[in-house]
């Protein structure tokens, strides 16, 4: 089955990932390499998103969509990236996203 | 003329075999949601037929011949299933590592609580949703609701239909053992006398805990929950007066206690302590209630040994709900002035949880302070939505 899992960002994590020193962030985006190579065969498709100041909504309702600036959701937590896996089940993308080295929440949705 | 089937005869006939055919029709058709429909269908038909024709004398085969001949009708038009239908004889071979896995898929974490909770009693215990709906107090709509969904979630999400692998085994059984607790206490502390049909649910937590223990024998957490609830029933028809209100434990009249069933479910106890060596918080817990059933009279109860086991059971589960319960321990062993300061520590996290208040007003009121007790008793009453709690607070009151 494919599921996407999405990395949610919070702003208490961003807020750490700020302090951190040099080698520390190295060594944390380091840990996210790692997580990716040793799961390359699982994984199809990843990608990293832009900040959240890039983002552009696009409300569809009835008249004319509205067109904001920022994210969808007006929110402390923010998709900052996904990754498309191929996997037996959803144990299985579970354990993936539990070895998830960096931001705190991860969301699993199958593909339909 | 037959003579009527009691109901409770039928809800154990039901229980009995309605999770075993689920489980093979569903490791047969490999569709949870379709085996759940014919098995609830074969159900609701057999409650309808039995209490006038009497149960039959193979329960299990009559079920599932209904099943068959549904599922046949209904899925006349799927030639996969048909296929397999036409081949499926009973009895089905594997039940019980079947049924294992059914457990597991029904309490799978994906799934919420209440969604665990409601398709474990309707998939391995076969209660109908009007039941499942009677014993929680909330509308059947929305009991439907919720296993729909959860079904869904199960066939659309991926959950596998299978006992988790060895590595992810002791997380996954914690969660079936949360389940099966869960009921326990719903219909432990609500069976009072207008809810008398939540007694059912203690009946189903007792019988998924057995259950699990045959399926699960190495397991000392199962055993330690099975013990656990059958302590807690062996005092059962003490905890109520003859009026319906609620009969603390030091009050309660030991004579009604069952004594041979406090026996057993001690040895099941010990037999899963020396056997397997791993402590944990049911077992634990257990082994505090059968602390409380040894003792003769109230005087008796070994409450060193108790605050020895509360200190065991914060360190394996540590919890601040635990620890009011321990200060009850620690007033019989150091005093009411020891306890008092033990549940200060706790005032604000557990402000709102009715227990400590009623804790501390029977400490207060131990040492003589009379006018804080009654406050203490006034805010407890405030935070209790629980009947039978509710009773007990308004007569220490004074207020009936």
């Amino acid at each position: 089955m494919k599921y996407v899992l999405m990395f949610v960002e919070t702003e208490e994590f961003a807020r750490s990932l700020e302090a951190m020193g040099e080698l520390e962030r190295e060594a944390a985006y380091a840990a996210v390499m790692r997580w990716f190579d040793e799961h390359a065969d699982r994984i199809t498709h990843h990608t990293h998103l832009a900040p959240v100041h890039t983002a552009t909504t696009v409300r569809l309702g009835p008249g004319e969509p509205v067109v904001t600036d920022g994210p969808f959701v007006e929110g402390k937590e923010v998709v900052s990236g996904f990754a498309e896996v191929e996997v037996a089940d959803l144990d299985e993308a579970l354990k993936l996203a539990r070895s998830w080295p960096a931001c705190p929440v991860v969301e699993i949705r199958p593909v339909a | 003329m037959r003579t009527p089937v009691p109901e409770e005869v039928l809800v154990r006939v039901v229980r009995e075999h309605a999770g075993r055919l689920a489980a093979s029709l569903v490791s047969l058709l490999g569709d949870f949601s379709a085996a759940e429909d014919l098995v609830q269908d074969a159900v609701e038909t057999a409650l309808r037929r039995w209490p006038a024709e009497g149960v039959p004398e193979r329960p299990d085969a009559w079920l599932f011949t209904v099943a068959r001949r549904r599922g046949l009708d209904v899925l006349r038009r799927e030639s996969t299933y048909r296929a397999k239908l036409a081949r499926l004889a009973w009895p089905a071979p594997a039940a019980s590592d079947d049924r294992l896995r059914l457990i597991f898929t029904c309490c799978h974490p994906a799934l919420s609580r209440a969604a665990q909770i409601a398709l474990t009693l309707r998939v391995v215990c076969g209660l109908s949703t009007a039941q499942i709906a009677a014993a929680f107090l909330v509308p059947e709509a929305t009991v439907a609701q919720r296993i729909t969904r959860a079904k869904r979630k199960v066939a659309e999400a991926g959950i596998p239909y299978r006992i988790p692998p060895q590595d992810e085994l002791p997380g996954r059984v914690n969660e079936v053992l949360a389940v099966i607790y869960l009921l326990f206490n719903e219909g432990y502390l609500s069976s009072t006398g207008e809810r008398a049909e939540a007694r059912d649910l203690v009946d189903d937590a007792e019988w998924l805990a057995a259950l699990l223990v045959n399926l699960l024998p190495k397991e000392p957490e199962a055993a330690g929950l099975l013990a656990l609830i059958r302590l807690h029933r062996a005092r059962g028809a003490a905890r109520f007066d003859e009026r319906g209100r609620l009969v603390l434990l030091a009050d309660q009249d030991r004579g009604l206690w069952d004594r041979r069933a406090i026996a057993e479910a001690t040895a099941l106890l010990t037999r899963a302590a020396r056997a397997h060596r791993r402590p944990g918080p049911y077992q634990v817990q257990a082994a505090i209630v059968a602390c409380h059933a040894e003792a003769a009279a109230f005087a008796d109860t070994d409450w060193a040994q108790i605050l020895v086991l509360y200190d065991l059971l914060l360190r394996l589960a540590p919890s601040p709900v635990t620890r009011v319960h321990r200060a009850v321990a620690v007033r019989h062993v150091k005093g009411p002035e020891a306890a008092l300061a033990e549940l200060a520590e706790l005032g604000d996290e557990l402000e709102r949880y009715p227990l400590l208040h009623a804790t501390r007003a029977e400490l207060l009121r131990e040492l003589g302070r009379r006018e804080e007790a009654r406050r203490a008793d006034e805010r407890a009453l405030e935070l209790t939505a629980n009947p039978a709690q509710q009773a007990l607070l308004e007569r220490r009151l004074g207020w009936d």
